[in-house]
This record gives structure tokens, sequence and C-alpha cells, in this order.
């Protein structure tokens, strides 16, 4: 009996009336956990019903207690008939069951009903109490830490990175079963909501149990998503990358270094295992004998119900340490290569070297080929035996070893930013997985604490004879002159593969900040922005939008016309990109995510990326249209006329994005090809692009190398919808990542959103042009209304900013987008426009340090009076507090000290930031509580009278945002970061005047100091007074 | 199980035609348009269309001619598609709004306490021309059936007209049973500013006394007029206003002192003392006004009529007509001997102050409570 699990029941408020007659309610509470029930007296005749219960104890396996919500149950009590049920609460007990996390669940929680909403809210804390079973950790996988972070935790540094974790687990779907004929739509739902509880607690076990195997503490970038097959059933499925964190003192005195660069010098021992230990050089290999193409696109690897047979990929394997001869001579080349071939063979041990992370350690991303993407597509069945869901896991396995061959084309040995992803329409599944090919430094794989004062100062080198390794403290000049080779703000665009052997038309040179290594002309990747990269300018977001149209058909036949239109798809896709790219004058994207939807008439494709100029790689040649038939006049003046346009765009985008790259003497090397052509034609003209193995005469030649060619009205079509994409107005950035770069003055004013549009198309009978130029203005809209809404915030930046397409039913496209918009100071991001990322980041913690000494200082002399702050700062005073006041027998007493903890009662509801991001500006992160991972379903059976199906899903979202800050509130927590909506699949039928919508959140409930407090002192006591004066009503 | 049949979708729901309209090639239309943020985001000026009563198209029209699409460089869609947005937030804010406290402490929308505040003074503000129609009424569902009349007449939309009347009567029954100061009450319950809700106490004061404000002689006469009123009645003639213990409440008048006004007759019944104090005054106002002829000969209808009133009060129905006999046995005839306020303030002074020189008068505590009210209600709803 490893663990107790308590509940108290204290009270309830604003409840419905239930009882029309008296316009009251007699209430009731059950507690549920597993087969247990416990039930509160009933509190008769009120809305505001004070129930303070005992403890009610629940003695279970902390197996149980991961897969297992607590289940909380209002009810109404009716002498005569059977109890009407108000609505339930579901608690995760998770975040109490790992040590660092909080300690106690207590606070006001909403109510909900799946067809009524919210209704009202109930007072309950609940605590574990883990047994000391030292044997507890092979059964289960309490302890384990959860993130849906995809960098190292603001307050946490990596000590180990292990790798990458996996799991799903698959159930029937309550909705397709038998039995729902006969119940209730209420209890439909609610069985469901349950079963997906308990399929995320158990898949959050299991993959906790690998990352035990492991010998992991942590999952970073977790990342669960739902399938719902319908009939053939409902899947879970988890990746995330297994890390050893370790806590970073957050005493303030101690460390005023930055979190990822703790001064403490305590190098770990080297772990001596299968795997090579740690290749320090941050540059990696410098062996510039690999070429680059812009990216690895791969877009042809979809397959109907095939294997994917055609990786010849795996045979261009590069050959590591060979044929160093044209590599400027530099002497440690040889070395190098081996060095990194152990690396590569450390990595290539892995069965996924795959990782979900999007950002990192300065020096642990070495190189980045590109983005790596595969595709497949498969026809549901109904899952037999939920207990083997083999197939699913077959599945997947397949796509990863595509990934995994595309990586090693590309020269690299792992993947980073890596996603998963479906779409489902019917029976067909599209499953989609991509990342970014990397080479990484195997040091922080191995023992890395990823650490930055870590790495410099102490350079561990291998030296590599025969099977002997040896790892000492150079410091020599080889050491230090592998620093020199590559600085940190442009070794992650230095190509990581052969030259000679490059996997696409590229065009490479050297690069534009070392001269030393080099590098493509283009880089595409699905990570963020590595904060020491050199940027020029600003940022923006970039997409491309696309719609195909396609013939209904059934099974086999739909599945195979579908696989024959991804690669069209995903190629059009990319050109788009390339020549926006182009448009605005920049070279790199950052944070792509390409989806692809399915319908039963089309297929939309949505692929959004931040496009920035990497001060490392060349200035992009401006975009030139040719004419097929140059002999007709007014055909080349038309010709002429767009050409001026774009290059007034581009002139125009240059100035706007701040993109004045210093001039440099163009000196094109070491391109592949002898004579390079002028000019290579239009992408659209080989459709042939999934192909690594492309003819040498697609690359391109000089700077005007990219050359759109109309040869027929598609192209021309094309160029319009190129220059359609309205800019940004005036005092607004958009970026899809993490951060801007160039945009570093954050102010602490953020505002979370989402917003959802769904657009039925009215004639179906449409071109695929048409289909375009429909999604694209709807995105573009939609944007539009973002910009309008958030005007009062500019100057400000719309941050990752990531759509969600679906096609939810025949003619409707859904598109939903949560996003943050964070207001800036103008005038200082001028000044520094020109700095890197880094410097902010380290600025920024900095201060953080010092507001946080002076905010402990601060403290106690106004505990009492700042609740906020209290709640903020210490959450072993809130506890102690708490603890007092359960103790307290008078009512009184309770409300008081709950009031001054953390304002329950009366006064004004705590503020819960949430945000995409991983971090909150002006603030630092002082403490994570536990992963927030919450699944909603609502329905109603009366839409109009709800305000339609906008006022239907409005109520829903505001309903979701409400529950999640409530449980992050009761966890202690002021904020949750990374937060995602990750499914929200809407459906309605308003003949019968029904609608249904299911909603999945996630994020990490944090706590939060502010880095000035000034800001709490002059807001608290403002929030105290509307408290005092209105404290009567709601106690 | 939910079943969404795809075969029919012909009808939709809360999308307004001209928003169909507005897409020209309908290929499209939008069928489900949201947002929603962390932090409720709410655009004052929409907040003021929506609580004038505006339809969303109404309210669009205002934004453009109000040249915001220049300023912002939107399109019609985005403004449409903004303001029905917020319409749709203001209607789910709306049922918090009816218990102010509520706000505070709800979960649903995160809103900063600035802007609470703003939220909830907004929509208990009323229009002065509003409350002047409904003042002094029976807050009754008679009343509301009214209201479009009072809507052709005001020049308010009815569905404001609807809200600020639900204010009236929702603000009525909170505090109608309450103890202690209306003001007060009034404030800490619906979280009111001190002049509104001194605005509120007004209404809550006229619709507790049925005070007849609608005759064709009061009409001049405007809301703050009365409020002004009925602020001096609250405050000097309510059982709370002598009592600080607050024991009873300040919505109506005080029994015993109405009681005690009977007395004051003496002024009027007893010759000597009429004349007494007739001397008094007009020895006080000789050389001091162009009016005094006029003030000499009416000086006993004048205080006839003045004590006439206090003597009455004791009746529920002639309380009710308090204004209108102000207006009738007062004002008018001082209007029509052109006295100017001065003129008014200067003799309602002298008549005051004198009556305490009388020595066979012993009523002064009564009389000084009495004509403290009636000089400050007559000299403000004295319009010359």
């Amino acid at each position: 009996m490893p663990g107790k699990l308590k509940a108290k029941i204290v009270a309830g408020r604003h409840l419905p009336v239930m009882d029309r007659a008296s316009d009251l309610t007699d209430a009731f509470v059950e507690v549920k956990f597993g087969n247990t029930t416990f039930k509160t007296d009933v509190y008769p005749k009120s809305l505001n019903p004070q129930w303070n219960s005992e403890w009610f104890k629940f003695e279970v396996d902390d197996e149980d207690l991961q897969d297992e919500p607590l289940q909380i149950t209002v009810l109404d009590h009716d002498t005569y008939s059977a109890n009407d049920a108000i609505g339930k609460v579901y608690i995760d007990i998770d975040p109490l069951l790992c040590s660092e996390a909080a300690t106690i669940i207590s606070g006001w929680l909403p109510i909900y009903d799946t067809i009524h909403g919210i209704r009202g809210e109930i007072n309950v804390q609940v605590k574990v109490d883990l047994f000391n079973d030292l044997n507890r950790f092979r059964q289960s996988s309490c302890g384990i830490k959860f993130f849906c972070t995809t960098s190292v935790p603001r307050c946490y540094r990596a000590v180990m990175v292990h790798g990458f974790v996996e799991e799903l687990v698959v159930n029937e779907d309550p909705e397709y079963q038998w039995i729902d004929r006969i119940r209730t739509p209420r209890a439909s739902n609610e069985a469901r909501q349950r079963l997906i509880f308990l399929m995320s607690g158990e898949l959050q076990r299991k993959i906790g149990l690998k990352v035990l195997e492991m010998g992991g503490n942590a999952v970073v970038g977790y990342l669960q998503c739902f399938d719902l097959e319908g009939e053939s059933g409902l899947v879970v499925r988890a990746i995330g990358t297994a890390c050893t964190l370790e806590k970073i003192s957050t005493l303030p005195s101690t460390t005023t270094q930055p979190s990822n660069s703790s001064p403490s010098k305590d190098m770990k021992e080297p772990v001596f295992g299968e795997e090579a230990p740690g290749v320090p050089l941050s540059s990696g290999p410098p062996t510039p004998l690999r070429a680059q193409t812009f990216s690895s696109f791969s877009p042809s690897k979809s397959y109907s119900r095939q294997s994917s047979s055609s990786d010849t990929e795996l045979s261009l394997t590069p050959k590591t340490g060979m044929g160093s001869g044209g590599s400027a001579g530099k002497e440690a080349g040889p070395l190098k290569a081996l060095l990194r071939q152990q690396t590569q063979s450390a990595l290539e041990q892995r069965e996924y070297p795959f990782f979900t992370l999007t950002s990192f350690p300065p020096g642990f991303l070495l190189h980045v080929g590109g983005v790596v993407s595969a595709r497949s597509v498969k026809l549901l069945d109904r899952i037999h035996n939920p207990d083997e869901p083999e197939t699913r896991d077959a599945w997947w396995e397949e796509i990863r070893q595509e990934i995994k061959s595309h990586v090693k084309a590309l020269g690299c040995h792992a993947v980073v930013g890596y996603s998963e992803s479906t779409s489902i329409c019917e029976e067909v599944c599209i499953l989609s997985a991509s990342g970014t090919a990397a080479i990484l430094s195997s040091r922080f794989i191995q023992d890395g604490s990823l650490d930055v004062e870590h790495r410099l100062s102490r350079q561990p080198v291998v030296f590599t004879s025969g099977a002997d390794r040896v790892e000492g403290d150079m410091g020599s000049s080889a050491s230090l002159g592998f620093e020199e080779v590559a600085p940190p703000g442009c070794g992650f665009c230095h190509i990581p593969y052969d030259e000679l052997n490059i996997p696409f038309p590229a065009q490479l040179t050297y690069c534009y900040c070392c001269r030393r290594n080099k590098v493509p002309d283009v880089l595409f990747t699905t990570i963020d922005l590595p904060t020491e990269a050199n940027v020029t300018g600003k940022g923006c977001l970039i997409q491309a939008r696309l719609c195909r149209t396609k013939k209904k058909a059934q099974g086999e036949g739909n599945a195979t016309a579908i696989s024959n239109l991804l690669p069209f798809l995903e190629y059009e896709l990319h050109t788009q990109l390339m020549n926006k790219l182009k448009l605005r004058g920049m070279n790199a994207l950052f944070g792509l995510r390409i989806q692809i939807s399915v319908g039963e008439t089309m297929l939309l494709g949505l692929a959004s990326a931040t496009g920035v100029y990497l001060t490392a790689l060349p200035s992009p040649g401006g975009i030139q249209i040719a004419g097929k038939t140059p002999s007709d006049i007014t055909y080349e003046q038309h010709i002429s006329n767009m050409q001026k346009k774009i290059n007034d765009t581009i002139a125009k985008n240059k100035e706007l994005y701040e993109v004045n790259p210093p001039e440099v003497v163009e000196e094109i090397i070491g391109s592949p090809i002898p004579e390079p052509r002028q000019r290579s034609r239009l992408f659209r003209s080989h459709s042939e692009s999934s192909d690594e193995v492309s003819e040498l005469d697609l690359s391109h030649g000089k700077k005007d190398a990219f050359v759109l060619e109309i040869d027929d009205t598609d192209a021309v079509e094309d160029i319009h919808a190129l220059l359609t994409d309205s800019p940004t107005p005036q005092g607004f950035y958009s970026c899809n990542t993490e951060i801007m770069p160039g945009i570093q003055t954050w102010t602490s004013a953020i505002q979370m959103f989402t917003s959802v549009r769904v657009f039925r198309l009215n004639n179906l009978n449409l071109t695929n042009q048409g289909m375009n130029k429909i999604f694209t203005d709807l995105c573009e809209n939609l944007l539009k209304s973002l910009y309008f809404k958030l005007r009062s915030m500019t100057p400000c930046c719309l941050c990752h900013l990531n759509f969600t397409v679906a096609i939810p039913e025949d003619e409707l496209i859904q598109v939903a987008v949560t996003a943050v918009a964070m207001s800036f100071d103008k005038d200082q991001a001028l000044e520094n426009g020109m700095h890197s990322g880094e410097k902010t980041h380290i600025k920024a913690i900095h201060e953080n340090d010092e507001q946080l000494q002076f905010n402990l200082e601060l403290n106690p002399d106004c505990l009492t009076a700042t609740k906020g702050l209290a709640d903020v700062t210490g959450c072993h005073p809130s506890a102690k507090a708490s603890s007092l006041e359960k103790n307290s027998p008078l009512p009184e007493g309770r409300s008081r000290s709950l009031r001054s903890n953390r304002s329950y009662s009366g006064g004004s509801v705590a503020v819960v930031k949430m945000t995409p991001l991983s971090f909150i500006p002006g603030a630092k992160i002082i403490k994570y509580l536990g992963i927030i991972n919450m699944f909603f379903i609502r329905e109603t059976t009366s839409l109009r009278e709800e305000g339609g199906v906008s006022g239907f899903l409005h109520t829903f979202i505001a309903e979701v945002f409400a529950m999640v800050r409530a449980h992050v509130a009761a966890l202690g927590g002021n904020a949750v970061v990374s937060y995602s909506m990750k499914e929200c699949v809407f459906m309605e039928n308003p003949n019968k005047n029904q609608a249904q919508c299911l909603i999945n959140v996630s994020g990490d409930a944090v706590i939060f100091v502010r880095e000035s407090e000034l800001d709490a002192a002059s807001v608290q006591p403002q929030s105290v007074t509307t408290q005092t004066s209105n404290g009567g009503e709601g106690t | 199980m939910f079943v969404s049949d795809r075969e029919q979708s012909v009808v939709r729901y809360n999308v307004n035609v001209e928003y169909f309209n507005t897409y020209t090639d309908v290929k499209m239309s939008v069928e489900l348009d949201v947002f929603v943020g962390n932090t409720t985001i709410m655009d004052k000026e929409v907040y003021q269309l929506w609580l004038n009563g505006y339809t969303v198209n109404d309210a669009v029209k205002v934004r453009i001619d109000g040249g915001i699409m220049e300023e912002c460089e939107v399109s019609v869609e985005v403004l449409i598609s903004d303001t029905m947005d917020q319409y749709r937030t203001f209607q789910m804010c709306e049922r918090l709004l009816h218990h102010p406290a509520k706000l505070a402490n709800q979960l649903l929308f995160q809103i900063p306490p600035d802007r609470q505040a703003m939220l909830i003074e907004r929509y208990y503000a009323f229009d002065d021309a509003f409350a002047r129609e409904v003042l002094g009424k029976k807050l009754s569902k008679g009343t509301k059936k009214d209201l479009d009349d009072v809507s052709a007449k005001t020049n308010i939309t009815l569905k404001s007209c609807r809200r600020q009347f639900d204010n009236f009567k929702r603000v009525f029954k909170e505090v109608e049973e309450l103890k202690g100061p209306l003001v007060e009450n009034i404030r800490q319950r619906f979280l009111l500013p001190d002049q509104l809700a001194r605005d509120y106490a007004a209404v809550v004061f006229f619709a507790n006394n049925r005070f007849e404000t609608g005759k064709k002689k009061l009409q001049y006469l405007t809301f703050q007029d009365f409020a002004l009123c009925a602020g001096q009645l609250i405050n000097n003639w309510t059982v709370g206003a002598v009592d600080n213990m607050m024991e009873d409440m300040d919505v109506d008048l005080d029994k015993e002192f109405l009681q005690d006004l009977k007395e004051l007759k003496i002024l009027i019944t007893d010759k000597d003392l009429l004349d007494q104090h007739k001397s008094l005054v007009c020895t006080a106002l000789r050389g001091k006004t162009n009016v005094f002829t006029e003030m000499e000969a009416s000086f006993k209808n004048l205080s006839r009529g003045l004590v006439n009133i206090a003597a009455k009060l004791i009746n529920a129905k002639d309380v009710r007509d308090f204004f209108i006999d102000l207006v009738e046995k007062f004002i008018e005839p001082c209007r029509s001997d052109k006295w100017t306020s001065i003129d008014v303030n200067l003799y309602l002074t002298h008549y005051t102050n004198s009556a305490h020189i009388l020595d066979t008068f012993k009523h002064h505590g009564v009389w000084t409570r009495y004509m403290g009210v009636i000089k400050t209600c007559i000299l403000r709803m004295y319009h010359e």
C-alpha cells in the first residue's frame, strides 16, 4: 500500500438552482477514486454550501495514483426521485506524486457538466502521502517529472539527455460502443472524459517507466496526442525526450548567473558506457566537404499501405573522415572526423536518435542539416485487442525509420525539434512526422550538463587510439583553435554533409561569419532560432497555404489517391515557402510546421514558419520572372510590371524587417556543378523533388538564381498570391517560434488567446486555384482580425502563432490558432536591434535574480497585505498557512486565512497567466508544479439558445481557460507556460439544434516572480481594497 | 452518441446576413468565429455601443463613421467580426454584471480590477433623460411595458431603456429591505462610484415614496434637480438622518418628524404670529430687493403654502405631491412676480430665521429641519 490520498471538501459557491420551488439546492458531494467512494452530508437549501468535511482517505497503489484521476461529483439531494448531478471535477493527482512539484491542491475549482458547462465552484483540498517504499519506482514511475516545455526548463539544468521516449495506448471509444445507444449524452461524454483521463495517466506512467529504465528523471518536450479514430477506436500517444534534470538552486545569494550557465565547475564524472564520451568541440566537424541544400524536404515519402522501401538514401550515408583534402588544410580535420564518427555511432546505437526539444543550450547543437519529414497514409481498421496496439506501433515505427534514413542522407545523426501528428477522415489516416536533421555534441548526451560555463572552462578532448579513449583537458592550441574556427553564432549553419555527395542540389558558399566553413544558401528547420545565432534584422511569420481537391473515394482507392496527391502538395508548399522567403529578403526558416489535413473532397496544406536573415548565410537573390514567349510586347510589359512589383515588395520588406546585411564580396565556391547555369527553372518544373539524387543541373547558379517561369496560368496565380500577402500592420511583428530575433525588451504585458473560425465553402465546384485563394484569404483575414483585436498592445509581437487546420465536414474548413501577444519597448528594441538574443536572455535572467533577492527580503513585512506576493514567493509559507487553517474549526478563521493565503473567498480571483511560450517576459520561473493535461467534452441540445455555434464555442473555450487557471491556482501556481490546445474537434448539427466539441489542452503549471516587484506592490493594495469592500458577499 | 448529419445543413444561426454579403463572391461564409483571450479583451467604445442598445450592424456603422477603418487599416469584415465577438463577450458577462460582487470572484473571465470597475460603472450608468421619465413610478412590469413610449420620447433605444429599467429595479429590490445608509448600501452592493450610488439612491427613494414627477408643471425639472432634492430628503428627513445607530432604513421618511410637522401650522393659524412673522421678514428685506412689494404682498400666501405642505406630509398621498405642491404653492407665484434666484434665497433665509425670533413659536428643531430641506430644494427647483 504505497500511498494514501486524502481529500477534503470544504465548500461550494455559485451553485445552480436545482429546486425550482425554493430557488435553492440541497447539495452533497461524492468523492471517488478507483472503486472507493465517499460522500459528504447534504447541505440543505443553499447555493453556497459549507460542507467542511472530514479528510476522506484512500489507500491505493501508486500505480493507480498515476493512472486514475480523483473524481468529485456534486449532486442535488432529492428525497423522492434520483439525485440530480450538478457537475464533476476531475483532479489529476500526478503533480502531487513528485517531491519537487506541488505539495497540495487546494482551491476553488469549477464544477463542470458536459451539457451545462461550469455550474458553480467547489473548494477542495487534496494531499498525497507516499510511503517510503524504496522499491516503489519499480512498479510505477512516480516522481518522474513531465514538462511540455520543449527546452530545458528554466530552473533546471540538464545533466544528461537520454533520448527519445514514446508510447501509445489504444481503447474502444465509448462514444461508439453499443451501450451508447441507450445512455444519455451526458453519461457518454463522461465515460469518454474519464477514459481519456485514465489513458493519459497510464500513458504517462508507461513513459515514466521507460525513462526510469534509461536512468532519467524527467521527460521534456512531452507531447501527447489523441487520435479519435471513430469506429476503430481511440488512440492516445505521446513522445518526449528523457533527461536527467538537476534543479538549479534558487537561492538568490548563490547564483546570479543565467540559469543554464551555473558557475559550478563540478564536472560530472565521465560516464563510460557503450556510448562514446563527450566530444566537446563545440564547433564540431569543420570538415567543409559536405554540401547542403535548403532542406531535405522529402515529400514523396507517403505510401498507401506500403512499407517505405525506397530508402536509397541509406547508401548516401556520409563517409566521415574521408576525403578531407579540400578542407583548407586543417590539421585537426582527421581527428575531428574521428571524434565525430564516434559521436555519430553513439547516437546511431539508439533506436531513434530523436529529440522533441526545439531549443538547446549553446553548444549542444553543432550543425543543422535541414528539415526531414515523412508521411504515410493508412487505412484504419478496428483495434481488436487494445492491449496489443501493435499495428499502430508498427505504423509509427515505419515512419520513424524513414525519418532516420533521411537523416543519414543528410550526413546527420540526430533529429531535433521532432514531432508527430495525424489527420483522420473517416477511415483514412495520414501519419506525419517531421524534425530537423542535426549533429549534436555528444558530450551533452553523454554526461552533458547543458551548461556553457562548463564547456568553456574545461574542454575535455577525446583522443582516439584504437579502442582506448582518453579524456583529458586539452586547453591547448588545438582546442582553442577549434573555438576560433567556429564561432557559436554561425557554427550550426555549417553543412554537416559531404560536399561531394550533396543529397540535394545546392549552392554553397563560405560562411559569411567565419569564412571558413561552407554554408548552404537557404536553411529550413523545425527548431527555434538558437539563442546564439547571428541574425540580421527581425523575423516574420511566413505561411504557405494550399488547397487541393480530390475525388470522393472509399477504402484503398481513397488512400492511394491521397498518397498520390501528397508529394505535389508538399512540393508546392515548399515552393511557396521558398518564394515568400525570398520575397522578404530572408534566407532561413525556423519552427517550420507543415500540417496536412484530409477531408472527403479536399486536402489542405498549411506550412508556417518564422523567416529570418541568418548573417552566416548568403544574401538571397531576388526573384526573376521569365516569360515563356518573349515575342509578345504587351506580355513583356506585363511581365516587367510584375517584376517591378516584386522588386518593390522585396525592397519594402527589407526595410520593414531591417534586413540590411553588410555588403560582402561574393565568392561562390565549391558549387558541385562545374558550370552553373544562370537560370534554373521554377521548382514546379520538376515534380520529382522527393528525389534525393536529383540531377545536378537543377541546382542554382549565381545570385539571381531564383527564376519564376510563367509558362502556365498556375504560375501567374502563384505570383499574384505571392504579392497578395498583406504586410503586418504598423507596430506588429509575428512569428511562430518562441522568440523574435531583434526584439529583446519585452514588457510584462502578455495576452494569450485562442481564435477559432469555421468556414463553409458554398460552391464545391471550385478549381484548385479558387480553393487556394479562399483558403489564403481565410488565413489572412484571421491574421488581420488578430492584429485588429490586439491593436491596443502595440508595439507588440505575436509569438508562437501556430495555426491548426481541420476539415470537420465536407465543405467546412476549421482554422484554430493559439498564440501570445507580447508588448515590447520600441525605443530600446531599435537600439539593441542588432544584438543577438542570447545577451538579453542572460541580462533578463540576471535581473530576475536580483529582483528575486529583493522580493524575498520584502516579503515577510507585507505577507498579510500582499497575498499574491506570498503566494508567489513561498510555497512554504502558503502551505503552512493552509495547514493552520485546517485546524481552525471556525468558518471565519478559515475564510480569513484562506484569503490571506490565496484569496479564495470573497475577494478577487488570483490572476493566472497563460502563454504558449516556455517563459514569461520580465519574470523568473522559480518552480514547476507539474503538467496540466486536460480533456473536456461539451455538448448542447439548445444551440440556438446558447448563441449559436459561436456562442457555444466561445463559452466553452472560456470555460476551458477558466478550468486550467483554477487548477493551476489550486496547485499554488500563477502561470501556465508552454500551453497548447492540441485538439479542438467541433461538430454541429443545426437542424437538431445540437453541437459538440472536444478540447484537449496541456501546459506546465509554474510559479513565477516578477522582475520588478514594484508592479506587484502597486497592484496588490488595489485588489485588497476591492476584496474588503465586497468581502461580505462571497462568504 | 453525437450524430452530425452531413447531408443537410441549410440554416445557419447567429451569423447575420450582411456578414454573408460582405464576402462578395459568396464562395464561402463564416460559420463560426470566436476569439477568446486569457485576459478578456473588451473595447470600451464597443461596450458603450452595446450598452446603448445598438445592433451589431448599427455599431459597425458607428465605428466606421468614427474613422476606425482608416485609422487601423481594417476591412469591414474584420470590424464586423470584432464587433460580433465583443457583443458576445458582453452578453456572456451580463449575467455577472447583475451581481457586481460576483464579477470579482467568478472564474470564467479574467478581467483586471480596473476593467471590472469600468464594466460595472458603465453598465449601471443611466441616462438622466431616461431616469427622469421613470422617476417616482412604480418599478413594475406595467412600467416596463410602457418603456417603448419612453424610448420614443427620449430617443434612447428600447434595449438600453430596458437595461436601465432593470438596473433600477435590481438595485431597488436589493436595498429595499436593507438597514443602514442608503447610498452606502448601494455603493457596497453594486460596487458603484459615489456619485452614481447617490443617483441610484435618488431613484430608489423616489420609487419607494412614489413622488409625483410626471405632471406637466414639473416637466421643466431635470433628473439632477430631483436627485439633489432626494439627497436632501434622505439626509435630513429619514430616520437614518437623525439616528446614527442606523437602526432603520433610509428609504422611508421619519414618521415622527412628519407628525411633528403638523405643529408648524401654528405659524399660519395664529394670526398674530403670522403678522409678526411677516413684519420681521419685511423689515429684514426692505431695500434689499427689487421685488419687495411683491414679496410683501404674497407673504401670507407663500407662508401658508409652505406650512400647509409641511402639515400634510403625514399623509402618504400628500408626500407624493410634495414637489408639485412646492411648485404650485411657492415657485410659480414667485416666478410670476419675476423674483430672481437671489430674491428667493434672500426671502427664504429671512423667512426661516425670523421664525426663530417669534416669542410664541416653540418648534425650532422641526422648523430648521424642515426649512433647511425646503430652501435647498426650492433653490434648486427655481429655474428663472
